[in-house]
C-alpha cells in the first residue's frame, strides 16, 4: 500500500465515491453522458432529475451493481460494489415489499450481522423512528413504515457512505422529518450521503450540493445557493382581468404564465419590469415579487436547456 | 456558476486519497473473523426458516399435501396391503421432499427478486452463498418434517413395518437426494416472473412427479410413460428409496447416483449461467 502525500488530502473531509467521466448506454441509448461527480465526508449529494434522467442508473454504478461502458468509478479507493465498499456504505433502495413473515426486530438484527461493525440496535430503531413497531411484521406496515425500515437497514452497518433512493415516499410529515433529523445527524457524524428525491423542498433542507441530470447528462452541478443564483429571474405575481398578451411586451419580461385571476411574470430585471407594470396599470391588486427558489431554477434548468 | 471540471481537484490529487482510505478499509475488515462469518449463516438460516415456517401459503401445503395423498392412496384406496403400503410411502416420500425444495428455491427466490428485495441484499455485504446455504437447510428441515408426518401417518393408519436402519436410510437417501431439486428450484427462481413462479413451479412439480411413478407406481402407467421416466430425475431418486425396502423396479444403485449426480451437476451449471445472466452488466 502507498501511504504517501497524505497532507495534500483535505483536512476535514476527504473524497469517498467519485466518478469520472462515466457512461453507459443502455441499446444504444445513453442513460449517462459523462458524469463528473464527487462526494466527500459529511456532505449530503442531492441528485435531482425526471423520472428517466438517469438517477438511478447513477446510483446503481456506485453501488457496484451495473458496470460503467466507460470512465473511472471509485468508492472508498476500491471498486465499487467489492466486499470493502459494501461493508462501509449502506443503501436504500426503492422496494415493492419485504418479506412479510419477518418483523421489524428481527430484519434489523440480521442486517446487522453482514457488517463488521454494526450500528447499535436502538440506535438504528431510534433514527427511523420505528420504537414502537418492533414486534410488527412487514406484511403489516404501511408504505411510509416500509420505507422507514428500508431506512433502518440502510444505516444498520454504520455507513460511511449512504445512497438513499427516494427516501420519502409515502412518507407523512412528521416521519419525513424525523428521516432528515436522522440525515443531518449522519451527516454530521461524518457520513457521506447521496441523495435522489422528487422533492425538491427535501434538497433544498439536506443537501450540500445538488447534480441536476437532464437525459443522463449533467446540466448543473454546485452548492443550492449557486444553483439558485444561477437562475437571475425572479417572479412578479398579481390578479389582473387582463390578457396574458398585455404583459409579454413589458421590459425584461422571459415569461407569462396565467395561473387563474393571477398572472405570473418571469423577469430578469425587477426593477425594469416593475416600474413599466406598474405605471401601466396603477391599480394593480394582489401584487408580489419572489425571487426564485430551488423549485422554479429547477423547472426553468430542466426544461430551458434542451 | 462553476463549472465540474474547476470544482473538481486533480486525478492524481484524488488517487493518493483513495490510497489512503483504502489502507483503513483493509484494516477494518480483517476485523471480520470467521465467528462473524459463520453468524452471518445462522441467522440467515434463523430467519429463512421462521419467515417460511410463519407462511401458510408455503408451509401448510408443503407438509401437509404429501401427507393427505399418502392417506388417500396409499391407505384407503390401498384395503391392508403393506406392501403397498410400503411402496407408496417411498415415491410419497420422494414426492414430499420435492416440494419444499422446488418451492423455496423456485416460488421463493422468484418472489423477493421480483420484489427489489434481492437488491437490497445484494447491496449489502452478505455473502451470496449465505442466501443459498440457508434456503438449502431449510428445505432439507421441511424435508425432515415431512418424512415426520409420512411416518406417523404410516405408523397409525397402515401395516407398514420397517426396521429403524431402513427408517434412518430411506431418510437419509431422501433428505440428500432433495439437493438437485434445490438446484432446479435455484434456476427457476433465477428466471421466473414473480407473478408465475408458483404457477410455472407447479406445472413443472407436479407433472414431473406423476410421470416419475411417485403417485401412482410406475408399472402401472403404459410403457412408453415408463421409458420416459428414465429422463426424469425424482424417478431415480424414488429407485433408490424403494431399494431400501426391495421393491424397486429395475436398475442398480450404481446406475441411479450416477444419474442423480448427473443432473445435479447439469442444474448446478445451468444455475451458474442464470445467475450470470441476471448479473452485473
Amino acid at each position: 500500500m502507498q501511504l504517501k502525500n497524505t497532507s495534500e488530502q483535505n483536512t476535514n473531509s476527504s473524497v469517498i465515491a467519485s466518478a469520472y467521466r462515466l457512461t453507459k448506454s443502455f441499446a444504444g441509448k445513453k442513460a449517462l453522458d459523462n458524469i463528473d461527480l464527487e462526494l466527500k465526508s459529511g456532505q449530503v449529494l442531492a441528485i435531482l432529475g425526471a423520472n428517466g434522467a438517469g438517477k438511478t442508473t447513477l446510483i446503481n454504478i456506485l453501488l457496484g451493481r451495473l458496470n460503467a461502458d466507460s470512465g473511472d468509478v471509485s468508492v472508498f479507493g476500491v471498486k465499487a460494489g467489492s466486499l470493502q465498499a459494501k461493508r462501509q456504505a449502506g443503501a436504500m433502495l426503492q422496494v415493492a415489499n419485504l418479506p412479510e413473515t419477518l418483523k421489524i426486530k428481527e430484519h434489523i438484527q440480521l442486517f446487522q450481522s453482514y457488517y463488521p461493525h454494526p450500528m447499535d440496535y436502538q440506535q438504528v430503531i431510534n433514527y427511523a423512528g420505528l420504537q414502537d413497531m418492533q414486534n410488527r411484521y412487514s406484511k403489516k406496515l404501511s408504505g411510509g413504515e416500509k420505507q422507514r425500515l428500508l431506512f433502518a437497514l440502510s444505516i444498520c452497518g454504520n455507513p460511511k457512505l449512504l445512497f438513499l433512493d427516494e427516501p420519502s415516499v409515502g412518507m407523512d410529515v412528521d416521519a419525513r422529518q424525523g428521516l432528515w433529523h436522522a440525515i443531518r445527524d449522519l451527516r454530521e457524524a461524518g457520513t457521506g450521503i447521496v441523495l435522489t428525491t422528487h422533492y425538491l423542498e427535501e434538497a433544498d433542507n439536506l443537501a450540500d450540493n445538488i447534480v441536476l441530470l437532464k437525459q443522463g447528462a449533467i446540466i448543473r452541478q454546485g452548492s443550492i445557493e449557486e444553483i439558485k443564483a444561477s437562475i437571475s429571474q425572479t417572479t412578479i405575481r398579481f390578479s389582473s382581468d387582463q390578457k396574458r398578451s398585455k404583459f409579454e411586451q413589458l421590459p425584461a419580461v422571459v415569461s407569462v404564465k396565467s395561473k387563474g385571476k393571477f398572472i405570473h411574470l418571469q423577469t430578469e430585471d425587477v426593477n425594469q419590469t416593475l416600474i413599466a407594470l406598474l405605471s401601466a396599470n396603477p391599480n394593480l391588486q394582489n401584487l408580489s415579487v419572489s425571487s426564485a427558489g430551488l423549485e422554479e431554477a429547477f423547472l426553468q434548468l430542466n426544461g430551458g436547456a434542451k | 456558476m462553476k463549472t465540474t471540471t474547476h470544482t473538481l481537484p486533480s486525478k492524481q490529487n484524488m488517487s493518493n486519497t483513495n490510497t489512503v482510505n483504502s489502507s483503513q478499509t483493509i484494516n477494518r475488515s480483517q476485523a471480520i473473523n470467521i465467528w462473524q462469518t459463520l453468524n452471518i449463516y445462522r441467522l440467515e438460516t434463523k430467519f429463512e426458516w421462521l419467515k417460511s415456517i410463519r407462511n401458510p401459503a408455503f408451509a401448510l401445503p408443503a407438509i401437509l399435501f404429501p401427507a393427505l395423498f399418502y392417506i388417500f392412496f396409499g391407505v384407503l384406496m390401498n384395503q391392508h396391503n403393506p406392501e403397498a403400503a410400503t411402496y407408496l410411502l417411498c415415491t410419497y416420500g420422494t414426492f414430499g421432499i420435492i416440494g419444499p425444495a422446488l418451492f423455496s428455491f423456485g416460488a421463493g427466490l422468484a418472489v423477493e427478486r421480483g420484489q427489489g428485495w434481492l437488491d437490497i441484499k445484494e447491496a449489502s455485504p452478505m455473502p451470496g452463498s449465505a442466501q443459498i446455504v440457508s434456503r438449502l437447510v431449510v428445505s432439507m428441515a421441511f424435508s425432515v418434517m415431512v418424512l415426520a408426518s409420512l411416518g406417523l401417518v404410516a405408523f397409525i393408519m397402515t401395516d407398514v413395518s420397517l426396521s429403524l436402519a431402513q427408517i434412518l436410510t430411506l431418510s437419509t437417501i431422501l433428505i440428500l437426494g432433495g439437493l438437485p431439486f434445490c438446484l432446479l428450484g435455484l434456476i427457476l427462481g433465477l428466471l421466473l416472473k414473480a407473478e408465475s413462479a408458483p404457477a410455472v413451479v407447479n406445472l413443472v412439480y407436479l407433472p414431473m412427479s406423476f410421470l416419475s411413478g411417485l403417485w401412482i407406481p410406475i408399472t402401472m402407467l403404459p410403457n412408453f410413460l415408463q421409458s420416459f421416466a428414465e429422463f426424469l430425475p425424482p424417478y431415480h431418486l424414488s429407485q433408490l428409496a424403494l431399494k431400501v425396502v426391495d421393491l424397486d423396479t429395475d436398475g442398480s444403485v450404481g446406475k441411479h447416483l450416477a444419474i442423480l449426480t448427473l443432473f445435479t451437476l447439469v442444474f448446478f451449471g445451468l444455475s451458474l449461467m442464470a445467475y450470470n445472466s441476471k448479473s452485473i452488466k
